[in-house]
């Protein structure tokens, strides 16, 4: 900005520039809050900062108003919220849309010189926009950042020159910005802007001396205005006044001042002392040590300058220098502690989120029981812990008072947990007294070898990582290195128990230990294959996502990834063309990746409205998404004649394509039903997966449920037997009986539930810079190859006869699978800092900014936990993939009654439902389990670290989003499993229906 | 029952052990300026090559090695051919499997290889005298019921907490303590070396304290 240079260097006595510090959080409320109050910020303000409420604290505008200063406002319309009819006239512009750079900015440059001019006003605020939104949109070295700056240096310089004798221009930044201009943050480059002092006549006695501040933190400001407009200072502000802005001897020289420094200074030590009694008298939060010393301090000062004043000698300068050092040790006293903690909440807190993971471990591992026993009781320990909680209210009300809801609530929690936990360990003995067998399987996890289990292990080390400032911050890669090593551990436990290769190539395995392998060498070596095909796929993935990380202030030798800015922000062509090469292709092959599955298994066949939705609205979908980004990456100024069509197109296709998704997710919600049924055999059309006509035969004395039983197997063995030979269908036509064909029936829980995944994942990267399209498209890699290595290992696993019992799915897998969401939350640009959310999200096809917040929050919040949701969602596919690769004749021990080749995929869940839904129980209570961990151990780092240096800008805001993703994956896993059972409703009815049409 | 083995391995350790000290002792005398963390790589190699050394000549005059079907001249230089090959296979490999878990591709190529070297040399090298170039011999060895003798036993040991160690070694990499043992790749080579040393004295007394249950089918 030359114009502060060059008005300082000519005219010393009217002007001063200094560095100006904000306190962080350094977002615009905060600042506003800061600069009006004087106070120092409360950390959790900040997620109001979009529902910014009016400030109730006592502030500049409120004494303004009160003497009856007319205060005329223009520009962010923050400040209209913040201080609703505080103003004498207001002309506020909406400010949350940053891709609007021009908006607020111009309309105050409409209104502010002909105010000026006028005398309606004595206090003038004018908030410019402009280049924080230009920072938040093109980062600081953009070329429009040169053009705002240039457009800002020219207000600056008329103003001077519109300015009259009595007034007192101040510019100032409210925050700074970091390299890639956002700021929130506490890093130097966000907290420091620049104050910038002018007055049309000499101010100042001339240019700046020795014993002037070297940096002016922002509450300074407050009590200087104030005094200087002769106001009272807000009650709780700590600020000092700005001694240079005073005269030092009398208000003889100055026309601005009616006060002399120390008269100032003397002022503004009574106000900070009273705030600082009354407060700590309030909150005990101040060590009274230091309380003390304050105390003490302030009396001696107050004695001295008053024995001064009285004998009316002019006081030495020392005193004036004690006052200030009071002010800033109460300054620096105020900042050290104004977090304040409740250790028994706290500990409260922690202890029922303990009872919680327990209970969810407890669950998962007694999921069997829990479902045979359908009355487990739970609603007596609802009613119980329901009625707990109202008597801790009553209580409360009656000694206190008062209700406390967080104290009920915690009441609650806690006596639901325990009940339970009683209740378990009681049916716990109760089953072992029964059948002594179960005994020592059940008790077989309090070992210390199961507790020593690579899974678990990997699970611990992500706890105590939780608890280290340097592991958070390169959470992105040591979950990574979690995951691959974890990941290692399946083919090398196979490798152990002489899984991974044929039995027959074994001349040391004794042969007695094996139960007649009925698998071929064949089938085991292609297996092994699959498995390590696909552990290169996620290992390669793995590596290729630490390409798209994001870096934190911390990390100062990192770059962050080039794919997270927006295409606009890129300036050569070229490249820009290439990254829209890479993203289009990487959404066409995610598509088709997805329809080649649903293809492969026969899903994509019958017309209900999920197939309908794979075949139409996912391609539309992803071509939606297409044109989104061609249209949003075209240069502003580059199409002249068609800049209308494109501002409607900004706002009309991704809104179509929201339209889309919602219709996508609501018809397979509605349809989930993908298997596509013939009743007359076509053997001319029949394709690999076809299935030949099973007959059935109408036995009349049989209930349809039993007929049902019946059905199902046959279904399937008949299925089986067309993929052996294809001549079974033949031989089946000629018998000319009443006959059904089911085409994808043995994927028919996985396949709407992975087109669920995939359109919510399309949805999701919708909101996501364009580039992220790469890294969604390793996502799915990374899933599937993550669910290929599970299936693989259990097929190895059965082909070799160690039987792992029903459907359960094993701990390695579900932490695997909780470690890649996170794994992929920082591999899409996230990081657990409130300056790196992608605030874009919320302008997503609503370029002109919001009414409301519940959108634009939804919307962020979508952005920010793509990956958990996606994690979360897809989590019951693992419970599938087994079956869904299930290699033919594998359970060939299990299943007695229906001989060898009984691979009947999915439909096995069906014929055992009690299975089936203790497997679901257990897997989604060990991933919820180990998310729950995961929360648990952040809120312990944030509780045990409280007075730690980090924790403002680690451990606080990790809790902070792993508490919230916690939430997230918990409404998105409810999501995933109420629509697995969604789908077991519809199949049920479909299977009614059938019986009776075949029958007739 | 396996006294014999057992006497002859703990003293095979021994020499191994004492080599790797005087790998470490002896350059400091000689070279002026040496230390195991400003001469980082200049250690490593001197480590490597030591236990190779010594390795081989105590395990070929052991003779422990498998017993060769022919004794033709042209097939022990195709064997030792072999070897070279799988050695410098396996150091491609490590260096691969270190860069995937996370090293530098570039910046610090030659200590991350320096590193596969140390590594190969402490597993690979173990692989290739006990049980020759024969990749099958090693994928078997590594289950549980592939050990043959009381050798692979001790390789399965030695080797797992070579691995082991490298792989804890790089915990400390991400913490702020500024150390030198911090820096790349010095964490992980420590940690390889503490734990092939840990498993050459583990191996002995373990198979000492179990020789009751183990049971090898050939031998």
């Amino acid at each position: 900005m030359p114009a502060f240079e060059e008005t300082c260097s000519s005219r010393p006595a009217q002007c001063r520039l200094y560095p100006f510090r904000a306190d962080p959080p350094t977002t615009t409320m905060q600042r506003i809050k800061g600069l009006t109050t004087g106070s120092l910020p409360t950390f959790v303000d900040m997620g109001s900062n979009f529902a910014s409420r009016a400030i109730s604290d006592d502030n500049l505008i409120h004494q303004f108003g009160q003497v009856g200063k007319r205060v005329v406002f223009m520009g962010d319309d923050t400040w209209e919220s913040l201080f609703p009819k505080k103003f004498y006239r207001s002309l506020p512009f909406p400010s949350f849309n940053v891709h609007d750079l021009h908006t607020v900015d111009d309309g105050i440059l409409q209104n502010l010189y002909t105010t000026m001019v006028g005398d309606e006003w004595d206090v003038l605020v004018a908030h410019f926009l402009g280049v924080d939104h230009c920072g938040h949109r093109f980062g600081p070295d953009h070329p429009a950042m040169a053009d705002k700056l240039i457009q800002m240096d020219g207000v600056i310089r008329s103003v001077i020159n519109h300015i009259e004798n009595d007034t007192l221009l101040v510019v100032m930044g409210d925050h700074g910005m970091t390299e890639t201009g956002d700021h929130g943050g506490e890093s130097q480059k966000e907290t420091d802007a620049t104050l910038f002092l002018y007055s049309a006549i000499p101010l100042f006695p001339g240019p700046p001396s020795q014993d002037e501040p070297d940096v002016v933190p922002q509450i300074n400001l407050v009590p200087t205005l104030a005094l200087l407009l002769g106001v009272p200072i807000p009650y709780s502000s700590v600020g000092q006044v700005l001694l240079p802005l005073f005269p030092e001897f009398g208000p003889a020289q100055g026309a601005v001042a009616g006060l002399s420094q120390l008269e100032a200074l003397w002022i503004n030590t009574k106000q900070v002392s009273r705030f600082l009694v009354t407060y700590s008298a309030l909150a005990k939060d101040i060590p009274s040590e230091s309380l003390a010393v304050l105390q003490h301090q302030y009396e001696n000062l107050s004695s001295e300058y008053l024995t001064f004043t009285r004998e009316g000698r002019s006081p030495p300068r020392e005193l004036s220098l004690a006052l200030q050092a009071y002010l800033t040790s109460v300054q620096d006293v105020c900042r050290a502690t104004w977090a304040r903690f409740n250790p028994l909440k706290m500990a409260a807190g922690l202890i029922i989120l303990a009872l919680a993971c327990l209970m969810c471990f407890t669950v998962s591992e007694m999921s069997s029981v829990l479902v045979r026993e359908n009355n487990f009781r739970l609603r007596a320990t609802v009613v119980v812990a329901l009625l707990v909680g109202v008597c801790v209210a009553a209580g409360q009300l009656l000694s206190w008072g008062y209700v406390e809801l967080a104290w009920c609530m915690a009441a609650t929690a806690f006596t639901s947990e325990l009940f339970f936990l009683c209740q378990a360990l009681q049916s716990k003995t109760s089953t072992g007294v029964k059948n002594e067998a179960k005994a020592p399987k059940s008790a077989s996890w309090r070992t210390p070898r199961y507790l020593l289990s690579p899974p678990l292990v990997v699970t611990l080390l992500r706890f105590a990582s939780m608890l280290s400032n340097s592991y958070v911050i390169t959470e992105g890669q040591v979950v990574t290195f979690l995951l691959r090593s974890l990941a290692l551990y399946i083919p090398l436990r196979l490798n152990w128990d002489g899984l991974l290769l044929p039995a027959n190539q074994d001349p040391s395995k004794p042969a007695s230990l094996l139960p007649s392998p009925a698998s071929p060498p064949s089938t085991v070596r292609k297996e092994s294959s699959t498995l390590v095909a696909f552990f290169a796929l996620l290992v390669g993935s793995l590596y290729l996502s630490l390409f798209f990380h994001g870096c934190r202030e911390e990390q100062h030798a990192c770059q962050p990834s080039p794919f997270l800015s927006s295409l606009a922000r890129v300036k050569d062509n070229q490249l820009k063309n290439i990254f829209y090469v890479l993203s289009v292709s990487s959404l066409a092959v995610w598509t088709y990746l997805l329809r080649k599955c649903l293809q492969h298994y026969g899903n994509l066949n019958s017309s209900g409205g999920t197939v309908f939705t794979a075949r139409w609205i996912l391609p539309l979908l992803s071509v939606c998404l297409g044109l989104h980004w061609a249209v949003s990456a075209s240069p502003e100024n580059s199409f002249r004649n068609l800049s209308e069509l494109i501002k409607l197109a900004q706002i009309f296709i991704p809104r179509a394509a929201y339209c889309l998704l919602g219709l996508g997710l609501a018809l397979i919600w509605l349809d989930p039903l993908t298997v596509f049924v013939k009743t007359r055999p076509a053997s001319g059309t029949l394709k690999n997966l076809s299935v030949p006509p099973p007959r059935y035969r109408a036995s009349t004395g049989i209930s349809p449920q039993a007929e049902l039983h019946h059905l199902i197997p046959q279904i399937y063995q008949r299925m089986r037997r067309s993929l052996d030979d294809g001549e079974t269908s033949g031989a089946s036509e000629v018998d000319n009986r009443p006959a059904v064909e089911a085409y994808g029936l043995g994927t028919v829980y996985s396949a709407p539930l992975l087109l669920f995944c995939g359109l919510l994942g399309l949805g999701l990267l919708h909101l996501h810079p364009e580039g992220m399209a790469l890294s969604f498209l390793l996502l799915l890699f990374e899933m599937g190859a993550l669910l290929h290595i599970h299936a693989s290992s259990t097929t190895l696993c059965d082909l070799r006869g160690v039987y792992s019992g029903g459907f359960n799915v094993p701990w390695t897998p579900v932490v695997l699978w909780s470690l890649a969401a996170t794994q992929f939350f920082h591999a899409t640009g996230h990081l657990p800092t409130f300056s790196s959310i992608q605030w874009e999200a919320a302008f997503v096809g609503f370029p002109g900014g919001h009414t409301g917040t519940f959108l634009p929050a939804s919307l962020v919040t979508l952005n920010t936990f793509a990956s958990h949701i996606l994690f979360a969602v897809g989590c019951p596919l693992l419970l599938f993939w087994p079956l869904v690769c299930e290699v033919r004749g594998s359970r060939a021990g299990k299943a007695s009654g229906e001989g060898g080749e009984d691979a009947v995929m999915e439909m096995r869940l069906r014929e055992k439902p009690q299975l089936f839904s203790s497997a679901l129980l257990q897997l989604s209570a060990r991933y919820l389990f180990i998310l729950g961990l995961q929360v648990f151990a952040s809120v312990c780092a944030a509780a045990i670290l409280r007075r730690h240096l980090m924790v403002w800008c680690v451990f606080a805001p990790k809790f902070m989003f792993e508490a919230s993703g916690f939430l997230v994956s918990c409404v998105s896993l409810l999501l995933g499993v109420s629509l697995v059972l969604r789908v077991d409703v519809a199949v049920g009815h479909w299977f009614k229906r059938l019986v009776p049409d075949v029958s007739r | 029952m396996w006294d014999h083995e057992i006497r002859a391995m703990a003293s095979t350790h021994a020499i191994i052990a004492a080599s790797m000290l005087m790998a470490t002792v002896v350059p400091a005398a000689l070279v002026p300026g040496f230390s195991v963390y400003g001469t980082h790589l200049l250690w490593i190699y001197s480590v490597s090559g030591a236990v190779a050394a010594v390795s081989v000549a105590i395990f070929w005059l052991l003779g422990i090695s498998p017993p060769t079907r022919k004794h033709t001249l042209g097939y022990k230089l195709s064997r030792l051919f072999r070897s070279c090959l799988y050695f410098f296979l396996s150091c491609m490999f490590f260096h691969i499997v270190v860069v995937l878990y996370g090293a530098p591709l570039i910046d610090s190529a030659l200590e991350t290889f320096s590193l596969a070297v140390l590594l190969s040399s402490l597993t690979t090298l173990r692989c290739l005298c006990v049980l020759g170039p024969n990749v099958q011999a090693w994928i078997r060895v590594f289950s549980r019921h592939g050990a043959m003798s009381v050798w692979d036993t001790c390789l399965q040991i030695t080797v797992a907490l070579t691995v082991l160690g490298a792989w804890m070694g790089a915990f400390p990499i991400p913490l702020d303590w500024n150390r030198p043992w911090q820096v790349w790749p010095i964490s992980c080579s420590l940690g390889a070396v503490f734990g092939y040393l840990s498993g050459l004295v583990v191996a002995p007394t373990w198979i000492h304290y179990h020789r009751k249950q183990l049971t090898y089918k050939c031998k």
